[in-house]
């Protein structure tokens, strides 16, 4: 027993430097390609800057959806512990329902004659219909499993994302279906220098708008309250009385309506909807929420941000400039691999965790 | 049981090691060399005079092909009946259907069974349709497939078992001959296509974007699709030797929404037109998004048969007002007119893709073959050699299908190599419009 | 315990006496419940008609004329909602259960009712209101379909209402039934169902063993079971069922009467017996079936590695795909000659252990970012890494080496030299059959042997409790590595085998689809359990090839199944004891304690003492 002691002791230095070692190298490898290729794009000047500018404001109007459906993700995972995979398909669920009404209200002519009443219409719809279709799922797949070891809600819930989808793809149909032409959102602005598209500057208000009606609601509503304080002990905030049925219900009908307005937006930059358009948007989305701290509410939205102008810029800045051919079709792995190197210096992700502890 | 373990894996270790050693002399392999094959220089078709008494001896190379009295003549379908590429499939199997009705539905007094099985648009899928198809004797040609990726084993399979394929949609290069002048590196004998070869397609957009709107500077997006990679390789190629300068030939993924970045860098790139033969909805993202991006108001747009649907353009509609698209020439004609409307009536609906006349081709080539080389008894037992069919579908020449005049070539390739370059002006006439807005055709028969 | 609550001395308070006869009995069927039931299934009746099953599912005919798999499915649902309905709920403790009676047949009826006429309602609306520019799949055929075909619409739904009651009924009376009866009737009609639908499979293997008889009085040439047919498959059936009940134990018990030697001679006999019919099954089951094996085997291999990774080391790994992609394309790229960069074009032997070097190379890049990576983030991180492969083997950047989205073609197949004679070519599907059983079986030996080593014992550990196992001296670092390790190289084996059977490989069959049916298979087979990797192999590759028109239908089956295995046997299939120990902990442990209280309750009305509280 005294023998193995020093052994043990060796070895286990041994391991712990090797993952040290392993990291620093790791630090010095990614800083000198980022650098490498940053340099070489840039200084090759084939983009001007208003070029460069204006694959910032792509970035930031799809990070800036990707947060919006983070939100939802970081909500639920902050109260009952899990990833709910099944949430991009709530997020399609709202612009899918929302395309039949807009597309009713188009042929009435409605459409285009009162852009601003028919895009609060069409919200609402959206945010009904996915608010409602997340707290159904909840009640059939996720309730009677809340006491289950992590993996098995888990599972449940790409069982519930599949469900989802190809139920939508039987009822609906296999074909992409496009939202009408709003004449009155096509086009331009410019903002201080910045030439942004009318569609994009209506996503990244709106997202301004929900990001500040949900800091409200957390922060400043009895229910808000609630779901702080089932996010940081579900068993001690049920003895103080709070209501946790019907919190967690609150929280996947709140999660649902942020993914449901991500899909109007979503809809009005990308106008095509299918069955299949929440799984790609739910997978980055999941991946902002966890580069940005999962729990955490702007976390959500610092990950969605990032994950977006990395996705617009990395291709471009890193990898054309180290001579990797066709980079965009890599724009995934450049999202990817930066979720993995900010895990690993970062295991709690850029803004930390936890829901309830930004007040501290 | 340690040790016991340990020898086990020794013995393991030793057997693979054996196996892998032994005489070196060239291990017959199952890859499509050519060498062992069948030979593919037509021969003269086996006499085919029907209703000739007594019994039939079978001297064909591969076998025959018996069909009892009341037993039914076995064709089979291998497509894309499900998924993404459902429509490309369903439109091919109901043309083959339609073309059975044409036949009234009988083959000399047989019945027609049409086994219909899915390619799933994949390597696995072809390989599995292919074997559920062959393991049954009795059938004697495909349709099919509807995938040039699923062709790849499909082809070898049925090769293998003595079958023919034909297929309406298959247009990698590779699999019958990529330069013109030796055979591809996927060839099989006993395979066919009523379908365009894509070194003809995209030869044909590089030589329109470059002879006919006079570009010198091109740009080139595929999605990893092998089908669509293979038509921006050779427009590339094409371009380049007319004189002009891809300046940018890169790849999106099919999965991608946000065309903007890469939109941005063709632009940066200073391309005055863009070849994107995607599929959908890809295909629609660049278009409605091209309108977003600085400097592309001046980029020509231009597409494939991939985005030549009734979808595409319903969903871009205005935007992609002034783009070009390269696919197969659409028959036009009464014949054809008589078939659309032969297709309403039993479908409900119109030819969904681009495909459905090269598949009704295809069936009816394969029937035409049937009928010169079948041997028919007096009381009703048909005999089919194999070889025979082989050969005689070779030696199609000048067939009237309603995709043009087909002759098959050496390798297979039988279809009527005419593309057409056609525009959206107007999207409010559909799809029809725009495959009747014929800008340019390119006929590349008789010769390279 | 009663005399230590309470110190009052000898007289109890005055308590009405309870007298012992007094049976409670537990509540029984509750008519609530089944209109409950009846309103449920009326709904998935109607959903089942709007997504277009119903008229899919039409073309598959189980009895040739009779019945086809869409009228099948229409039926069963009353029958399963009856039968679920009518279920004796369980007695609670103190409680008898009551027996079964006429009212489980009336609650069965009446969930057949009801859900039949939510359909009845449904296709009457439909006629009325046209909602087909929404729900694409709501044409006249489909309320023509739901009226059983009928030209008049009338008499077809009074139909379709008389069956669904009727059969809504047969599911409570199965209910009042007696085990041996019930289980003989539920077990015929399974078998019909089985042996007409999956007719390829029992076709082939009656044609492939010579006996085409068989065959032709079975099945019909149109598609389907004859009538005959199926009444004889149900009566052998029934009648295998209704022994087993009835006799099962007695043989049972006989058998383990038998002496040792006599006992060790029916068990290696059988044994032997079942390895000759492997032996010969691939070559009797023809190409078809074969090739499907082959699909199946390999996604067992798959199964096994993952479910080291999942299931015994509790890394839930989403990016499995990666490593058959490196399995499949390193095996391209060393063994066939048209690979685009290298194409040394050696033998399939030679090149597998490059293959395994390669996999464990991947298994560690995988594995070493992850190390402190907690299972949600690993799971997410692990997905990304699947997809950086499917992207990197597309994409334009690794064309010269990996072939980008033309692939690599021409693998041959596996050739094993023969000192004598010629060569033994593994070129066709029961061939390839043979080397796939044999890897798998391997793998399966490897796996069962890690269960019980050290390294399994510490992999059970780490998922029990990382903290833990790492204060108990397990080495975490090691540990996860070797997971990754072994799990890459049991998947590139079977990537390997993929590419060699095919003979081409195209990146677009390595995307996450694959990740998920492979951990769907583990997870519905039973995580952990070697046996359920093999079962949910058959169960959820084999099935869908076979099916293969249904297609369109598959995702949604495995998210349902996903589901409701969750809910109600989260262990899988054939668990292992380990999983359904944790997983069931507290009904387990709920019965062992009113056991306990129950024996105690026995003894002390032995010894006339007052019960135990």
């Amino acid at each position: 027993m005294q023998k193995s002691l020093p052994q043990a002791e060796k070895r286990g230095f041994i391991q712990a430097n090797f993952v040290g070692i392993m990291i620093w190298l790791l630090r010095i490898v990614t800083v000198v390609i980022v650098a490498w290729g940053a340099y070489n794009s840039i200084s090759s000047g084939t983009y001007s800057l208003s070029q460069w500018k204006d694959l910032v404001i792509f970035g930031l109007a799809q990070g800036g959806m990707y947060g919006l459906i983070a939100l939802g993700y970081t909500l639920i995972y902050g109260i009952l512990g899990f990833i709910n995979f099944a949430h991009g398909d709530i997020f399609m669920s709202g612009m899918m329902v929302g395309y039949f009404v807009a597309d009713d209200l188009n042929s009435l002519g409605f459409w285009n004659a009162h852009p601003v009443f028919s895009l609060l219409i069409i919200l609402a719809v959206s945010m009904a219909t996915s608010s409602l279709v997340a707290v159904i799922i909840e009640r059939i797949a996720y309730k009677p499993l809340r006491n289950a070891p992590r993996l098995i809600p888990l599972i449940t819930s790409i069982g519930a994302s599949f469900s989802l989808e190809y139920l939508f793809k039987g009822l609906f149909g296999a074909a992409a279906k496009s939202y009408p032409d709003m004449t009155s959102i096509d086009g331009f602005l410019n903002i201080g220098g910045f030439h942004i598209l009318k569609t994009q500057a209506l996503v990244l208000g709106g997202v301004l708008v929900m990001m500040v009606f949900l800091y409200w609601f957390v922060e400043h509503t009895r229910a808000g309250k609630s779901i702080r304080a089932v996010a940081e002990d579900k068993e001690i905030a049920a003895l103080m009385g709070v209501n946790v049925e019907r919190t967690i219900i609150i929280t996947f009908a709140l999660g649902g309506a942020m993914a449901g307005a991500a899909g109007l937006f979503y809809a009005l930059v990308f106008n095509q909807v299918y069955f299949l358009a929440g799984f790609v948007p739910g997978i980055k989305a999941f991946t902002a929420a966890v580069l940005g701290g999962i729990g955490n509410i702007p976390g959500a939205m610092v990950g969605g941000v990032t994950l977006g102008l990395l996705e617009s810029l990395g291709p471009v800045l890193i990898l054309a400039g180290l001579g990797i051919p066709s980079p965009h079709q890599l724009s995934d792995v450049v999202a990817f691999a930066v979720l993995t190197l900010v895990l690993i210096f970062r295991p709690t992700g850029l803004l930390g965790e936890r829901l309830s502890q930004e007040k501290a | 049981m340690k040790r016991g373990f340990a020898f086990l894996s020794l013995l393991i270790i030793a057997a693979m090691a054996l196996a892998a050693c032994g005489p070196s002399a060239a291990a017959p392999t199952s890859a499509p060399s050519g060498g062992a094959q069948a030979t593919n220089a037509p021969a003269q078709p086996t006499s085919a005079s029907s209703g000739s008494g007594g019994a039939y001896n079978c001297t064909d190379a591969i076998g025959c092909v018996t069909v009892a009295p009341d037993a039914p003549l076995k064709i089979a379908a291998l497509q894309s009946i499900s998924g993404d590429t459902a429509s490309l499939g369903t439109d091919q199997v109901r043309a083959v259907k339609i073309a059975i009705d044409d036949q009234g539905g009988k083959f000399m007094g047989h019945d027609i069974n049409l086994e219909v099985e899915d390619d799933g648009c994949n390597s696995e899928g072809g390989t599995t349709g292919a074997q559920k198809i062959v393991s049954d004797p009795q059938v004697v040609g495909i349709i099919g497939t509807s995938c040039s990726g699923a062709a790849v084993p499909a082809s070898q399979i049925m090769s293998q078992a003595g079958l023919v394929m034909i297929s309406g949609s298959n247009t990698a290069p590779a699999l019958t001959s990529v330069t013109g002048s030796e055979k591809g590196p996927s060839w099989q004998p006993g395979y066919f296509r009523t379908a365009h070869n894509d070194r003809f397609q995209g030869r044909a957009a590089a030589t329109f974007v470059h002879d006919e709107l006079g570009f010198t500077k091109a740009a080139s997006i595929n999605d990893g699709d092998p089908y669509t990679e293979g038509l921006t390789t050779v427009f590339d190629q094409v371009f380049k030797s007319l004189g002009g300068q891809n300046v940018q030939s890169t790849a999106v993924d099919k999965s991608q929404t946000d065309m903007r970045p890469v939109l941005t860098s063709v632009a940066a790139a200073g391309a005055q037109v863009v070849y994107f033969p995607i599929f959908e909805p890809a295909g629609d993202y660049i278009v409605k998004q091209s309108k977003d991006v600085e400097g592309f108001s001046n980029i020509k747009l231009m597409g494939a048969d991939g985005l030549l649907s009734d979808t595409f353009v319903k969903n871009v509609g205005q935007d992609g007002v002034g783009m070009y698209f390269s696919g197969p020439a659409t028959p036009s004609g009464d014949a054809y007119s008589a078939f659309v409307k032969k297709y309403q009536d039993k479908f409900g609906e119109k030819p969904i893709q681009a495909f459905h006349a090269h598949a009704y081709d295809a069936a009816n080539m394969l029937f035409a073959a049937l009928k010169k080389v079948t041997v028919k008894d007096s009381d009703g037992t048909l005999h089919i050699p194999r070889q025979g069919l082989r050969d005689a579908l070779y030696a199609t020449k000048d067939f009237k299908g309603l995709t043009g005049t087909l002759t098959c070539d050496q390798y297979g390739d039988c279809g009527a190599p005419k593309i057409n370059i056609v525009r959206l002006d107007d999207p409010s006439a559909g799809i029809e419009g725009l495959r009747s807005n014929v800008i340019k055709t390119y006929d590349y028969s008789g010769g390279q | 315990m009663a005399e230590a609550m309470n110190p009052t001395p000898s007289t109890p308070p005055a308590v009405p006496p309870v007298p012992d006869e007094a049976v409670r009995v537990a509540p029984g069927i509750s008519y609530r419940k089944a209109f409950r039931y009846g309103m449920i299934g009326g709904l998935v009746l109607i959903t089942f008609a709007t997504i277009g099953a119903l008229q899919t599912f039409q073309t598959k005919s189980i009895i040739n004329g009779e019945l086809n798999l869409g009228y099948l499915g229409l039926g069963l649902l009353p029958l399963i909602m009856g039968l679920l309905a009518a279920r004796m709920p369980e007695a609670k403790e103190g409680y008898v259960q009551a027996k079964p009676g006429p009212r489980n047949l009336i609650a069965g009826l009446m969930v057949g009712f009801v859900s039949g006429e939510l359909l009845l309602d449904f296709a009457l609306f439909v006629q009325v209101v046209n909602i087909r520019p929404v729900f694409i799949n709501v044409s006249p055929q489909m309320a023509s379909l739901i009226a059983f075909g009928q030209a008049n619409q009338a008499n077809g739904l009074a139909l379709l209402l008389l069956t669904t009651t009727i059969l809504g009924g047969i599911g409570g009376l199965l209910e009042v039934l007696p085990k041996a009866w019930r289980s003989a009737l539920v077990g015929g009609l399974t078998w019909v169902v089985m042996v007409g639908l999956f007719d390829v499979v029992f076709s082939a293997f009656f044609r492939g063993a010579k006996l085409q008889q068989i065959d032709s009085f079975l099945y019909s040439a149109a598609g389907g079971l004859h009538l005959n047919g199926a009444m004889l498959v149900f009566i052998v059936a029934a009648s295998l069922y209704f022994v087993r009940e009835s006799q099962g134990k007695a043989i049972g018990r006989r058998y383990r009467q038998l002496p040792d030697p006599a006992r060790r001679s029916v068990k290696y006999g059988g044994l032997a017996a079942l390895v000759l019919i492997l032996l010969i099954l691939p070559e009797l089951l023809g190409p078809f079936i074969s090739e499907v094996l082959d699909l199946v085997g390999i996604y067992m291999l798959m199964g096994l590695g993952l479910n080291i990774v999942v299931g015994l080391a509790g890394l839930l790994d989403l990016g499995y795909v990666a490593f058959f992609a490196v399995g499949a394309y390193t095996t391209a790229v060393l063994t066939s000659p048209a690979s685009p960069a290298v194409a040394p074009e050696l033998t399939f032997w030679l090149a597998i252990p490059f293959v395994l070097l390669a996999a464990a190379l991947a298994g560690l890049i995988v594995g070493t970012p992850v190390l402190r990576m907690r299972g949600d983030y690993l799971a997410i991180v692990t997905l990304g890494f699947g997809e950086i492969a499917r992207l990197l083997v597309t994409s334009a950047w690794f064309k010269p080496l990996l072939g980008g989205a033309q692939g690599i073609l021409k693998i041959p197949a596996i050739v094993i030299h023969d000192f004598v004679g010629a060569p033994i070519v593994f070129n066709t599907p029961p061939k390839v059959l043979y080397l796939v059983a044999l890897f798998c079986l391997i793998a399966a030996y490897v796996s069962w042997r890690l269960k019980d080593s050290r390294v399994g014992r510490a992999w059970m550990a780490m998922r029990e409790d990382e903290d833990v196992a790492e204060a108990m001296g397990v080495n975490i670092v090691e540990a996860k590595l070797k997971a990754f390790i072994t799990g890459a190289v049991l998947a590139s084996i079977g990537g390997a085998l993929f590419a060699t059977k095919i003979g081409s490989i195209f990146p677009n069959s390595f995307n996450i689809i694959v990740s998920i049916t492979v951990l769907v298979i583990i997870i519905v087979g039973g995580m952990g359990s070697i046996p359920g990797v093999v079962v949910g192999a058959f169960v959820l590759e084999g099935v869908p090839q076979l099916l293969r028109e249904f297609q369109d239908f598959q995702f949604l089956a495995y998210g349902i199944l996903l589901i409701i295995m969750m809910l109600y046997r989260p262990e899988g299939l054939i668990p292992s004891r380990e999983w359904a120990r944790e997983l069931h902990e507290e009904e387990m442990s709920q019965d062992a304690w009113l056991k306990d209280v129950k024996q105690q309750d026995d003894e002390a009305a032995e010894s006339g003492a007052p019960a135990a509280d």
